[in-house]
């Protein structure tokens, strides 16, 4: 017996460990605000995650005692997202920020529940009065970091590990791609897909796959970084993905695409404390900050980095748009002529090849 | 697929196979004596930290991965306690000590994220590294995988050519008739499960000091799932467990050289071909049920009450 209610008194220090992490509070005070993250990966991918979790960090600086930020990391896209996005809502949250593609549909459902709560979803097209979307046109350092590699590869082939096959990952191929093209006509995409946001052995193996086929240059739209790791072993370079990587590759990385969204968090925070917040959709390129590129490595020459400044400033600008046509597919047909641009809608539903990037499309 | 690719192909395919061995022989020995610890993934994740983390102190790789070991026995040693000393549900306990591996290795790999590491270093061996073909192919690694090489010999002989290993297997067929004899089953079940937490922790070491030579969160992305996957569909033969870890890094492998080489085949499919081809094989070669009951250790699972 007194196993028993040794094991008992286990399980119920265990569940009451289990509410905390989940971060299931008591309600506070009201001129405390309490802000709410859910994250896809753990904060220490030192890649997508990390970098909300940065945004996360700048609003509690910003606002000190006013706020009370709550995280949940490594949350399933399934089921699961909805159970910890209820969680948060109903725990007294006024603004939860759900922070992948994948909780779209929970949010949206969670968020009809609770109307006085208010909702952020990044990346995704689903709004309500209390629920806003978020995104950031990384597309934009895809066509600065695609201009470098199109300077610097020798062996006219550039490994390009993905993701998966969305709207968002082929948007950022074909933007650099393009970019790529502009200054090296010849040079082609190899395209190796994981199926996996966060799988640091089978990226890097990915990486190992491209390099070993004649890619000089890794380019990434996973998490970790494991591929820009295998580049450095193998004396390639490549690119860093959503944070600064070069501790990782200190010779490989040649930059890295920077996600940056402590101002918009910032921002939303204080709209919620002073009453103002709306629903709005944003999608943020290099001109408002949440597209940073990191200092650059020192394989580029400076005539390199003078070119990619001048890409990223035309960016910035308005004066260069990385879908301005001519742009072909992998056809060989003209499907955005000179003088005309992609809108939008057509960049968010992106689902084929611009010429250079070599095989098919998975579907 | 041309011809210079077979080799650096086949490289990639033993590094990813290396860590599925290690985890996948020591769940074998502990599944062997008749404990199903579901907790691989967490031990795996432990070592892997407190590998790197020794690494980074000592400069030393062997002392990094005695501390991966160490700590996969420690955790191993909580889960034999509570399992083994206090008659917890052992699926139950295993999954706890996965979800505890995963927070666990989190928290003591904090100021470990961003550090770089060269990675073990290669063993070049006399005479043999210098052989055309094999030698680069199979000469020219670090000590983990050759250890993973002898490692699935080393467990069979123990199991099937020696007498603790005979009564290892007798304590996991059935613990009372054991008991009656007079072996401890307790204590063999603690050193068996001992065991794999020491192969759990190695093939964390492998993944932080050698895979990918860096700790992140949450590294073995399902790694241990599949060693224990493995083990069961290999029907608890050293042979074939090895096999079944080369089969499905070997797939794994083998369609991200397709897809990089732009062959058309959804890539949706290649990532699900590793899991089917796996199951699909293992259970085929595997389908004799006489054999499968003469392998699967009977009392896997059951508590054991010395007393009863």
């Amino acid at each position: 017996m007194g196993n028993r209610t040794l094991l008992k008194a286990l399980c119920g220090t265990v569940a009451a460990c289990l509410m905390s992490f989940i971060g299931v509070g008591m309600s506070h005070a009201d001129e405390v605000t309490k802000v709410g993250f859910v994250y896809v990966g753990p904060v220490g991918d030192h890649g997508w995650t990390f970098r909300h979790d940065a945004g996360r960090k700048a609003v509690e600086a910003e606002f000190g005692d006013k706020v009370k930020t709550t995280y949940v990391e490594s949350v399933n896209e399934g089921a699961d997202a909805e159970r910890v996005i209820r969680k948060l809502a109903s725990s007294g949250h006024d603004l939860v920020f759900t922070t992948s593609f994948g909780f779209m549909n929970a949010t949206a459902k969670v968020a009809k529940q609770f109307p006085k709560v208010k909702f952020e979803h990044a990346t995704g097209y689903k709004r309500a009065d209390n629920l806003s979307t978020y995104a950031a046109r990384f597309y934009e350092g895809r066509a600065v970091i695609g201009n470098i590699a199109g300077h610097l590869t020798k062996t006219g082939i550039v490994g390009y590990v993905g993701s998966f096959p969305i709207p968002e990952v082929v948007r950022g191929i074909n933007a650099f791609t393009i970019a790529m093209r502009k200054v090296n006509p010849n040079a082609v995409v190899k395209v190796v897909w994981v199926n996996s946001w966060y799988d640091p052995g089978t990226e890097g193996d990915a990486a190992k796959a491209l390099i070993d086929q004649g890619a000089d240059i890794i380019a990434q739209h996973t998490d970790s970084p494991a591929p820009l790791q295998v580049a450095e072993q193998r004396g390639v370079h490549g690119f860093g993905q959503a944070s600064d990587m070069s501790a990782f590759a200190p010779k490989a990385q040649l930059t890295a695409i920077v996600d940056n969204w402590d101002s918009y968090y910032r921002d939303r925070t204080r709209a919620v404390m002073d009453g103002t917040w709306k629903s709005t959709d944003t999608w943020g390129g290099i001109a408002s900050g949440m597209v940073e590129i990191a200092p650059y490595g020192d394989a580029v020459p400076d005539d390199v980095r003078a070119d990619a400044d001048a890409v990223a400033k035309a960016i910035s600008t308005g004066e260069l748009h990385p879908f301005q046509g001519p742009i072909v597919n992998q056809a060989g047909e003209t499907v955005v002529p000179e003088g005309t641009t992609l809108s939008d809608e057509e960049l968010l539903g992106m689902n084929w090849y611009v010429e250079g990037v070599q095989g098919e499309l998975p579907k | 697929m041309n011809f210079d690719l077979y080799l650096p192909t086949l490289l990639t395919i033993i590094t990813a196979a290396t860590p599925l061995v290690f985890a996948a022989m020591g769940e074998l020995v502990t599944e062997k004596s008749g404990v199903l610890n579901l907790g691989v993934e967490g031990m795996m994740l432990t070592g892997a930290v407190t590998g790197f983390a020794a690494v980074v102190v000592t400069d030393s790789a062997i002392l990094g991965c005695l501390a991966a070991m160490a700590a996969g026995m420690l955790t191993a040693l909580i889960f034999a306690f509570l399992v083994l000393g206090l008659q917890a549900s052992q699926v139950a306990t295993g999954l706890a000590l996965t979800l505890f591996g995963i927070g666990l290795s989190a928290l003591l790999g904090q100021d470990m994220v961003g550090i770089a590491y060269a990675g073990l270093p290669k063993l070049q061996l006399p005479i043999v590294s210098d052989l055309p073909v094999l030698g680069p192919l199979l000469f020219h690694h670090d000590a983990l995988v050759y250890l993973s090489f002898v490692l699935p010999a080393a467990v069979a002989w123990f199991l099937y050519r020696t007498r603790a290993g005979l009564i290892l297997r007798a304590v996991g067929d059935s613990h009372d008739a054991a008991h009656a004899i007079g072996y401890p089953v307790i204590a063999i079940r603690y050193m068996a499960t001992l065991f794999g937490g020491a192969m759990s922790g190695l093939a964390g070491a492998y993944l932080s000091l050698s895979y990918s030579t860096m700790w992140v969160e949450n590294m073995s992305a399902g790694r241990g799932w599949i060693a224990l996957a493995l083990v069961v569909f290999a029907t608890w033969r050293p042979w074939r467990v090895m096999f079944g870890a080369y089969l499905f890094g070997g797939i794994t492998i083998l369609q991200l050289y397709a897809q990089a080489f732009g062959i058309a085949v959804p890539s949706q499919f290649m990532t699900m071909l590793p899991y089917l081809a796996t199951i699909v094989v293992l259970v085929v070669i595997s389908r004799d049920e006489s054999r499968i009951r003469q392998n699967a250790p009977a009392c896997i699972g059951k508590p054991f009450h010395p007393s009863a």
